[in-house]
């Protein structure tokens, strides 16, 4: 399967402390693919690094056909990279309609695909005039999902969107994630296993600044031992 | 408190503070013509405190700059005027009407054109190298502004300078009791204007909608594709334009002008940003409408308390609201 997205051995340091410690990851293009791992391990400094919001001080990482390493942040974001951070970035002085207007190339909607987002997100037409600062989490949520995909994008990276949700909210963005990745690629940081396992098709466990793990979801699912050993965690114990 | 809070949100919130104020004062003042007359000067004052400090606000907001430099773009302003103004002596003494305009206007279209040019210079050459270090940039900033006093001390020397008024902003309304210079409401409409027009572009505009949304997360602009940095130098040079016009304004105002016009003003311009809140244009409007009245009504009524008055304001709104009356909001 061709890789959309390859890190080749990527080194990223945050001020003095060395937090990737050579990380060598392939994501398939199209559905969604998990990094998974425990607080701490090097998640987000991964999504981060490659966003450019961090810098890699060694290895290369390759989007398509383009070595993104070292260009900036805005270019990476126009080749069709979205990001939707742990704290979801969401702009809370901007309406909701204001915050999805930002996100668009030329400033206005596509009717079509404005639809097809809202028809995934129905409270955000509802709160459409509503400045985001007054939503809940879970709508601040879906607000910053609906932003990554008011455009066509070819990979999006995501930061543990279940955290501090309610299950119900939850399930529905296993619906809604399932239908983004009919187009895009999907690049999930999670600690959710159980969220991870319903929408993952392929896994990457991260320890420590190095990925220890790869493979197929399906495969980490159904072995318990490997589980525990790769995330101390069983699914026992999330049922 | 929250019952107060409540309450006072229902009928306007912070907003309703300048008319609270005036309302108090005209209570102490007990003399109509003189409230009137020190109402006008105060919302005056306060329009030309807003002009310097709308950019300050939102280069802090946007930037995160410290920028103590800012106090020389309101000097060049006024000297810059002053010089245009001087240069065109009959257009501005003359009696026509239209020619008085046409050299308040290229007056103040200098000042303010030469503030967007400083602001580009100094953005690039000052600021950018210090981005991201607040030490680093209050020295910096504070040695340009050292630097651009000297200038000015080199290029207009260091006495005072008259400031020519056109005819037409000469002399007073006079309705009944009440005289209110004719300087003042100019000023007035000038600073309102000003703040339409940045209201408009901040809510109506695409490149309104960026500053907003970068005041509040700049690293999120950036991730969304837009080149954050080039929205700093274009926000630097509209605010150091602004900080040129205010001073402009202030020359008008004052009618006599040393170098330290600029640095004089900045106490009361960061008393302003800091009260209305960071980044918010309706924060700098609402702090800068305070300060004026308040300045005014205190030098009328307690003139030895005139210079605590605005330092005991914002002690006061601080410890109430430790963001400012109207922040920019984050997150």
């Amino acid at each position: 399967m061709n890789a959309i997205l390859r890190l080749d051995d990527v080194h990223t340091d945050i001020g003095q402390y060395r937090v990737l410690h050579g990380i060598s990851l392939d994501v398939p293009e199209g559905g969604v693919h998990v990094l998974l791992g425990r607080n701490g391990a090097g998640k987000t400094t991964t999504l981060r690094t490659i966003m450019g919001l961090w810098r890699a001080r060694k290895g290369a990482i390759v989007f398509r056909h383009h070595d993104i390493t070292h260009i900036r942040t805005p270019d990476i974001a126009r080749l069709g990279i979205a990001y939707v951070p742990e704290n979801m970035g969401i702009f809370g002085g901007l309406t909701v309609e204001e915050n999805m207007r930002l996100a668009t190339a030329t400033g206005k909607f596509d009717p079509a695909r404005l639809k097809r987002v809202l028809a995934l997100f129905p409270a955000m037409e509802k709160f459409w005039t509503r400045q985001a600062f007054a939503l809940s989490g879970g709508q601040k949520q879906m607000l910053a999902i609906s932003r990554a995909i008011i455009e066509r994008r070819d990979l999006i990276l995501i930061d543990e969107p279940t955290k501090g949700l309610a299950p119900a909210i939850i399930r529905a963005m296993i619906d809604a994630f399932r239908e983004i990745a009919t187009e895009t690629t999907i690049l999930l940081v999670e600690q959710n296993f159980l969220f991870a396992r319903s929408l993952g098709s392929t896994v990457a466990v991260i320890d420590d600044g190095r990925i220890i793990h790869r493979g197929g979801m399906a495969e980490l699912a159904a072995d318990e031992a490997l589980q525990t050993r790769l995330l101390s965690l069983s699914l026992a114990a999330h049922q | 408190m929250t019952n107060l809070s409540t309450l006072l949100a229902r009928f306007g919130g912070v907003n309703l503070l300048p008319v609270a104020l005036a309302l108090l004062a005209f209570v102490l003042i007990g003399q109509p013509s003189s409230w009137v007359t020190l109402t006008v000067a105060g919302l005056a004052m306060g329009m030309m405190i807003f002009l310097m400090a709308s950019g300050l606000s939102l280069i802090f907001g946007l930037m995160d700059v410290l920028n103590f430099g800012h106090s020389a773009f309101v000097s060049f302003g006024a000297f810059v005027a002053t010089s245009v103004l001087a240069s065109l002596g009959s257009w501005v003494t003359g009696g026509s009407a239209a020619l008085n305009a046409l050299a308040l206007l290229a007056a103040v279209g200098a000042a303010t054109a030469f503030g967007a040019v400083g602001g580009w210079f100094f953005e690039r050459v000052i600021v950018k190298p210090v981005y991201k270090d607040h030490l680093r940039q209050i020295l910096i900033t504070m040695g340009a502004l050292i630097v651009a006093e000297q200038l000015i001390l080199a290029v207009w020397g260091g006495a005072p300078v008259a400031v020519p008024r056109p005819a037409f902003l000469t002399g007073s309304i006079v309705v009944g009791d009440v005289a209110v210079e004719t300087y003042r409401i100019f000023a007035f409409a000038l600073g309102l204007a000003v703040y339409l027009v940045m209201h408009h572009a901040l809510n109506r505009t695409r490149i309104g909608l960026l500053i907003r949304a970068g005041v509040e997360n700049r690293e999120m602009v950036e991730a969304l594709g837009f080149r954050i940095d080039r929205l700093f130098v274009a926000v630097f040079m509209a605010g150091s334009a602004l900080a040129a016009m205010g001073g402009a304004m202030w020359a008008g105002y004052q009618g006599l002008i040393t170098p330290a016009i600029g640095p004089e003003m900045m106490i009361l311009v960061f008393i302003v940003v800091i009260i209305g809140g960071l980044g918010s244009i309706q924060g700098s409007l609402l702090g800068a409408v305070l300060v004026g009245l308040l300045a005014n009504y205190v030098a009328f009524l307690a003139p030895k308390l005139s210079l605590a008055s605005n330092m005991l304001l914002m002690m006061a709104i601080l410890l109430w609201r430790p963001y400012g009356l109207r922040p920019a909001i984050k997150g």
